[in-house]
């Protein structure tokens, strides 16, 4: 293993659930630039069920691509090799959380688990309307890989949580892998119980217990959960999958869940820039959302929502009229439907035409959208605080209720990262931007980046040892400036003046035009160039400095440009089908998303 | 020279076929290697923890927490492993000068679990529940894996599905229509059907679905269906693509996919060879990495000389390999591949992608993504 952070040679890799990926990034006039990369089919499983001959694969095809060899003649790493992995093989990490209350102290124990990378197969609480016999047969057709315990502040509940450890007993549920090995717990509850704990759970589970996640009720510390999780992740989860334990051998640092690296590359982009953004992955069965706003981060995986895989649950959750919305052709819904359903049979094959592709994009706007809802909605303030109220705040939460309100304001959302096939793998980029838009509704000004090539796993875990490294790569060849998005929030009638734009373009012309509500329109702007720009938005209308009320700002553009947005937010289509799909033709004819003689054959 | 992207399904008319047969939990296996089976053989049992009831006989007897060691060795009547039936006094205490007794009774049958010193509850365990697993195909066992199950062997015919619902199931091969583009329709079923595995063409109406259901039929395979069909039968929308466990009369394979679209003419023909064999079929469809398909057994006498019946295909992409498009309105179409493009080209939707070139029956090129093509695994193995 190198121990030493003098290198300028880093080999990474990400050994995904269908494909593993290898990166090489080298030193070259004294910044890391990306040189290599090469990917190969994950090999988890029967025949192989040994991680590393994909592993070796996806290096072989950087060593061909650079003329860098990393592999002995033993098939091993080349001793003094600096390398890095990630990876999601075997479905990821599968953890249950138990909590006491679910918006509460189980809520935290969610967003700990899912922080650490994880995907949360269930939350079991005492006030999650289950029958005690439902959830014992809950935890035993689960089959998790880890569980982790919260409830109770330090001092508070213990009852519930001594309840919960003995129905853990009683129920005897297996972990995921190997019959005979005791199921991981971590313990991150009320501290003043441990050592009931201990002898409660100490013999039938390979437990840890860290400190409280909720020590007090207006204290949420995930960290030391979080690390417990990945420290049973090596220790328990990883120790098991095959080839797991030599390639463990192989890298410098702790192998890490994917998301988890994602996540961290999201909060350094964050910090660095000092900006609020959201991060997205849509991937084939699941689709990821990290958040980092105000500088507090959030991740998200909607488990079953994803692109090939898992499209019909898109289907099933969004419904088939959000899907269609979307599609500015005619088309019934049982075509619609068995499209999908093909898709999810043959979850490899890929759109051939332009009709599949629209179809497709249509299903990543609803996964997306699905997915990032289902963010906001653990995006909220810690609940059990007690607030102080004023007069006037007591009025206005008996008009609203704030309980479950986000934290997440779009109007205040600097950058929207996409990664995943839908995103990185659109033939054009605007259709990216469109799809990103359509999902999230940004409203102000809003960047928008593509993950190029997948490559942010690899620069999340590079950027815990060598964080100058992951963000150059990360900026120069990771990242995509797609453009940005200028849209007001609120709603107007259309065809009346939405926003009037006065600025000077990079060629000394001025610019000074009212966009119409309703449209969509583009600016090419270029990725290294900035203008200054006031924009004006018409009464009902806000672009962050409240209703009505000009902005003056500096907007960077991108390989798409700058895209004026003034269909509304909330975005409402209409429901007439015919003004409707005329309605998409003219935006996306508008913004170049698919060829003129594609979209004007639909009309 | 490369590989299809999507791995292609099994059409074989020959071959030796391994099934594992294991248990959920550890148990007992009740079968010895060389042992011969038929589908409903039982090779292995065990039995799964019942549920279990948690009762609050501190709450019941009104014991302070701190009193609840004590409260165990003076009022509980039961210890952890006793049996116990609905009714039975757990625990007892006398109060109000010994003139009045509150008791804890249990609310039903089962054994003493776990007793709580801290919480004063404690759980009574229903009976086990056992769980059997059966040989599934006629055939032979190979391996015995202790405490956990076996290994079938059988020689026959195996034909993999696209996808399914229902589980494991058997009976007698019966083809239902003339040809494999023939829609199976509601009048092709009727009550001799009972316990068969019927085949169809290309699409299968609802309503016969419906009626091959209701009519006890073992299992359907069909070329393909509409989705909304599948949700009429089903009750509900499939959202991830994990079946095997539904609630289903009749188990139901499709070879194709969803719409209308004829069953693969070589599908059809091997089905329609063994019509009147006994088959075994199950529906279970992952589609996940570690993919499983719905597959079809049709155990056969093993001749040595039916390994020469047909050739073996070719298993890698490369001039000459017959493949099957799998998405497009080719969909279905043969091709022989003409040329593996080594660079990535743009296909029409403008993406850049690895492309074949490949030469339809009727002698017309036609240039493809790579993952949309399929490789048929046909002919026969060993």
């Amino acid at each position: 293993m190198n121990t030493s952070l003098d290198i300028d040679t880093i080999l990474a890799t990400d050994v995904g659930s269908t494909t593993s990926k290898a990166i090489l990034i080298k030193k070259i006039m004294g910044e890391f630039r990306l040189v290599g990369r090469g990917e190969a089919p994950t090999t988890v499983e029967a025949p192989f069920e040994d991680v590393r001959v994909g592993v070796r694969n996806a290096v072989k095809q950087v060593e061909d691509l650079t003329g860098i060899h990393f592999l002995m003649k033993d098939r091993s790493l080349k001793k003094g090799t600096f390398y890095v992995s990630t990876s999601s093989a075997g479905g990821g990490l599968q953890i249950m959380v138990s909590g006491v209350i679910r918006r509460m102290t189980a809520e935290s124990g969610e967003r700990a688990a899912l922080g650490a990378g994880a995907i949360v197969l269930d939350v079991i609480s005492i006030d999650d309307g289950r029958e005690i016999h439902e959830k014992i047969e809950r935890m035993r057709s689960l089959r998790p890989d880890m569980i982790l315990m919260v409830g109770g502040t330090d001092g508070g509940d213990k009852i519930d949580l001594i309840d919960a450890a003995e129905l853990f007993v009683s129920a005897k549920p297996r972990p995921r892998f190997g019959i005979g090995f005791k199921l991981p717990i971590i313990y991150a509850g009320n501290c003043m119980i441990q050592n009931t704990i201990k002898d409660i759970l100490g013999e039938s589970f390979a437990l840890r217990i860290v400190s409280n996640i909720r020590p007090t009720l207006d204290i949420e510390d995930t960290e030391p959960a979080r690390e417990g999780v990945h420290d049973f992740y090596l220790e328990h989860v990883m120790s098991h999958a095959p080839g797991y334990p030599d390639l463990m051998k192989w890298t410098d640092i702790a192998i890490i869940p994917t998301p988890a690296a994602v996540g961290d590359i999201c909060q350094m982009v964050a910090e660095t820039q000092n900006i609020n953004l959201v991060g997205t992955d849509p991937g084939g069965a699941t689709t990821d959302i990290f958040s980092v706003f105000d500088g507090k981060f959030l991740r998200t995986v909607s488990a079953n929502l994803g692109m090939s895989y898992s499209i019909c649950n898109v289907l099933k959750e969004a419904g088939v009229a959000n899907i269609m919305r979307w599609i500015p052709f005619s088309i019934e819904e049982r075509e619609l439907r068995n499209r999908l359903r093909n898709k999810m049979i043959r979850p490899t094959t890929i759109p051939p035409d332009f009709k599949s592709l629209i179809v497709e994009q249509a299903v990543g706007r609803e996964a997306m959208r699905l997915a990032f809802k289902a963010h906001l909605s653990l995006a909220t303030p810690l609940r059990g605080v007690k607030k102080k109220k004023d007069l006037g705040s007591l009025v206005r939460d008996n008009v609203k209720d704030p309980v479950g309100k986000t934290y997440i304001d779009r109007l205040r959302l600097d950058m929207i990262i996409g990664s995943g096939g839908v995103n990185s793998h659109a033939p054009r980029r605007v259709q990216s931007a469109s799809v990103l838009i359509d999902a999230f509704q940004p409203e102000g000004i809003t960047k928008l980046m593509i993950d190029s090539i997948f490559m942010m796993p690899h620069l999340g875990v590079l950027s815990k040892v060598k964080p100058d490294a992951a963000l150059n790569v990360l900026t120069k060849d990771c990242l995509v400036v797609v453009g940005t998005c200028i849209a007001p929030k609120g709603l107007a009638k259309d065809g009346a003046d939405a926003l009037s734009i006065t600025a000077t373009l990079p060629d000394g012309t001025s610019l000074d035009k009212t966009i119409p509500y309703g449209t969509m329109e583009m600016i090419p702007l270029g990725e290294r160039e900035t203008i200054n720009m006031v924009i004006k938005p018409q009464s009902g209308l806000n672009m962050g400095k409240g209703n009505g009320k000009s902005l003056e700002t500096t907007v960077s553009g991108g390989v798409v440009g700058l895209i004026f947005d003034t269909r509304g937010r909330p975005l409402v289509l209409p429901e007439n089908d015919k003004e409707r799909r005329e309605k998409l033709i003219k935006w996306y004819l508008s913004l170049g998303v698919y060829p003129e003689k594609i979209l004007k054959g639909y009309l | 020279m490369g590989e299809a992207y999507t791995p292609g399904l099994e059409v074989r008319e020959a071959t030796f076929v391994r099934k594992r047969r294991i248990l959920p939990i550890p148990g007992k296996v009740l079968v010895k290697k060389g042992d011969k089976v038929n589908p409903e053989t039982k090779v292995a049992r065990a039995n799964l923890l019942g549920t279990f009831t948690t009762v609050d006989v501190r709450s019941d007897l009104g014991i302070l927490l701190g009193e609840v060691k004590k409260a165990i060795k003076e009022w509980f009547k039961v210890k952890v492993g006793d049996v116990v039936n609905e009714g039975d006094v757990l625990a007892s205490r006398k109060h109000f000068f010994g003139r009045r007794v509150k008791e804890s009774i249990a609310p039903t049958s089962g054994t003493i679990g776990y007793i709580s010193d801290v919480t004063g509850k404690l759980h009574i365990r229903a009976a086990p529940v056992p769980v059997e697993v059966t040989a599934y195909i006629p055939g032979e066992v190979v391996e015995v894996i202790p405490d956990e199950g076996v290994i079938v062997e059988t020689f026959g015919a195996y034909v993999q599905g696209i996808f399914g619902i229902g589980g494991e199931t058997h009976g007698v091969l019966e083809v239902v229509v003339s040809s494999p583009d023939e829609i199976l329709t509601v009048d092709k079923i009727n009550s001799s059907h009972k316990g068969k595995i019927l085949v169809g063409g290309s699409l299968i109406t609802g309503d016969a679905l419906q009626k091959a259901a209701k009519n006890h039929v073992n299992g359907i395979i069909v070329g393909s269906i509409e989705d909304d069909s599948l949700v009429d039968y089903l009750g509900y929308e499939i959202g991830v693509a994990v079946t095997g466990e539904e609630d289903v009369n009749t188990t139901l394979i499709m070879t194709e996919g969803f719409g209308k679209m004829s069953m693969l003419t070589w599908t059809f023909n091997l089905l329609k060879k063994f019509e009147g064999k006994q088959c075994s079929i199950s529906g279970a469809t992952h589609i996940r990495a570690g993919v499983i398909r719905p597959e079809i057994i049709i155990p056969r006498k093993f001749v040595e000389a039916v390994i020469s019946e047909t050739e073996e295909t070719s298993s890698r992409l490369e001039p000459g390999t017959v493949i099957r498009i799998i998405r497009g309105e080719e969909f279905g179409s043969f091709a022989k591949v003409f040329k593996l493009e080594t660079i990535s080209k743009q296909i029409e939707t403008e993406s850049k992608t690895s492309v074949i070139v490949v030469t339809l029956e009727d002698g017309k090129k036609l240039s493809l993504p790579r993952s949309n093509v399929e490789i048929i695994g046909r002919g026969v193995s060993r």
